[in-house]
């Protein structure tokens, strides 16, 4: 089985499972408690943050932990936007295709009396630093652009667009979920003011995160109750969790270059060979994206009928068609890049692990285009396509 | 329970009547490429029985599975019978669609309609 959804989850590693089971049995105590079990767990937890502080290049006391990114997104959008309200600051610059833990909190606040601006990405699935400056007005409170985006992987130009932001004097705020713990992420070099991550996303546990917020940076609480960090977010901590978290982020900031030399070759050897395909094409910039992710679109053929047959012959990965999101609409993603529904729908995201081997990218591509020519062979659109009854559009 | 019955998987993996039929004298296609499913039903009818059916189709898991079982359904049977078939008829013999897959049954109910009704008007032509 070759697992290559690795933008969706991952599996724990080996040291954050370790991590957690000695925590789980030796060190439950509540952070909070006076006595010494108490207290050794505060120790953990604290020692934690300034791991993962280090990880990003940051103090340990701008991190708080969250239970997860899309909690992280949304405390640190909607922070912005109860410090802006205060000062008549009700407009918000983001991007089209932010995740959904980004774009429906936007969505409420547009609701909440809020004016939202999504800036364009492009045919190569990238932010322009210009467009957002001039984006950027005098009552604008935010900017929130992901660091790299889970579906076509694109790395945005985040360094510009903090200095940007710095310069204009506006909060920035980065959902760097997919980022962390793959490709460098400095949050002083960067001139980030908020930033979002995810442990099961660098091979930590599922259900916890954090959210950084620069000194000086006023939070708002989601969740109200004891004077849990920092008062900020209340809840006994998931010391385990966050143990966890701390230890796969250490391992994988320490391997990020190699990871990433690695992944890279075989990310690259993939698009190659996949790019073989008739009218296929690669979705979003071949160089500037994460180490591990493709993303294809192949013509005339429907993707959850792909992901199907590629799970058969033991490939699991994901797609953005509308059979797969669970609405009529392919991904946003792919739309907000140019791509439009009949080509959206037949598109494929493969998001490889370090441990893919050379041979198992060779059999990635043999099987999917086996599948995709299988598919076409039965395909009416494909039909009409080759007839030349309809444009090829790929 | 996973996503779909092993009947739904069976008829995905190895639908039924695949292909075109170049004599056809009924034809329907349903669906567009917008909301990602499109079925189109090739009938051969001859003394009123439907003698050759074949299907082709650009769609998810429940699409195919649901227009190969459709042909399954009336293939052989007089043109009475086949205009009586359901969607539902249609998901019972796939032992159940999740919920929002059924719209997939419903489509390949018109297909065969379409293409009943093709051939309906081709022969009050004649």
């Amino acid at each position: 089985m070759i697992y290559a959804d690795n933008a969706a989850t991952t599996k724990m590693s080996e040291a954050a499972v370790q991590t957690m089971i000695s925590v789980i049995n030796e060190n439950y105590g509540n952070p909070s408690s006076l006595y010494s079990i108490g207290q050794r767990a505060k120790e953990i937890l604290e020692e934690a943050r300034k791991t993962v502080a280090e990880a990003i290049g940051a103090e340990p006391q701008e991190i708080l932990f969250t239970s997860g990114g899309s909690e992280a997104d949304n405390q640190a959008i909607r922070s912005m936007a109860e410090e802006g309200r205060k000062k008549g600051r009700t407009h918000i610059v983001s991007s089209a295709f932010e995740h959904h833990a980004v774009l429906h909190t936007l969505e409420k606040l547009k609701k909440e009396g809020f004016e939202v601006t999504l800036l364009d990405v492009h045919e190569d699935g990238l932010v322009h630093p210009e467009e957002v400056e001039a984006a950027i007005r005098e009552d604008t409170c935010l900017v929130t652009v992901m660091f790299a985006n889970n579906e076509i992987g694109t790395v945005q130009p985040i360094r510009e667009i903090g200095a940007v932001c710095r310069k204009l004097g506006v909060p920035f705020h980065t959902d760097a979920v997919q980022a962390v713990g793959h490709i460098p992420v400095n949050v002083k070099e960067d001139q980030v003011d908020l930033l979002s991550a995810s442990a099961h996303k660098f091979h930590g546990p599922k259900g916890v995160g954090f959210l950084y917020a620069r000194k000086g940076i006023r939070l708002t609480n989601l969740i109200e109750g004891g004077a849990q960090e920092r008062g900020k977010r209340a809840g006994t901590e998931n010391v385990p969790g966050i143990a966890a978290m701390a230890a796969a982020l250490k391992e994988a900031v320490g391997n990020l270059e190699r990871n990433a030399a690695l992944l890279t070759a075989r990310r690259d050897q993939l698009i190659e060979g996949l790019g073989k395909i008739p009218h296929s094409a690669l979705n979003g910039d071949a160089k500037r994206r994460l180490p591990g992710n493709v993303n294809f679109c192949f013509e005339g053929i429907e993707g959850e009928s792909l992901l199907l047959l590629l799970d058969d012959k033991g490939i699991e990965a994901s797609s953005g068609s509308a059979c797969t999101s669970g609405s009529l609409d392919p991904s946003h993603v792919l739309l907000a890049i140019g791509r439009v529904h009949d080509v959206a729908h037949g598109s494929l995201r493969l998001s490889i692990g370090e441990d893919l081997s050379e041979d198992d990218a060779a059999y990635i591509i043999r099987s999917v285009s086996e599948v995709v020519e299988y598919l076409r062979s039965f395909s009416p659109i494909w039909r009409d396509l080759e007839a030349g009854k309809k444009e090829h559009i790929l | 329970m996973a996503l779909y019955s092993e009947k739904v998987m069976e008829h995905f993996r190895n639908p039924r009547n695949v292909g075109v039929i170049e004599d056809a004298n009924g034809i329907g296609e349903v669906g567009n490429a917008k909301c990602g499913d499109i079925m189109k039903m090739y009938l051969k009818i001859e003394n009123d029985v439907i003698q050759d059916v074949k299907f082709e189709t650009f769609g998810c898991g429940s699409a195919i599975a649901s227009s190969s079982m459709a042909t399954e359904l009336i293939k052989g049977k007089p043109v009475a019978e086949a205009e009586k078939l359901t969607n539902q008829a249609v998901a019972e013999a796939l032992d159940g669609l999740p919920a929002y897959k059924m719209h997939c049954s419903v489509l390949a109910e018109e297909a065969i309609h379409a293409a009943l009704e093709d051939w309906r008007s081709r022969e009050k032509q004649s």
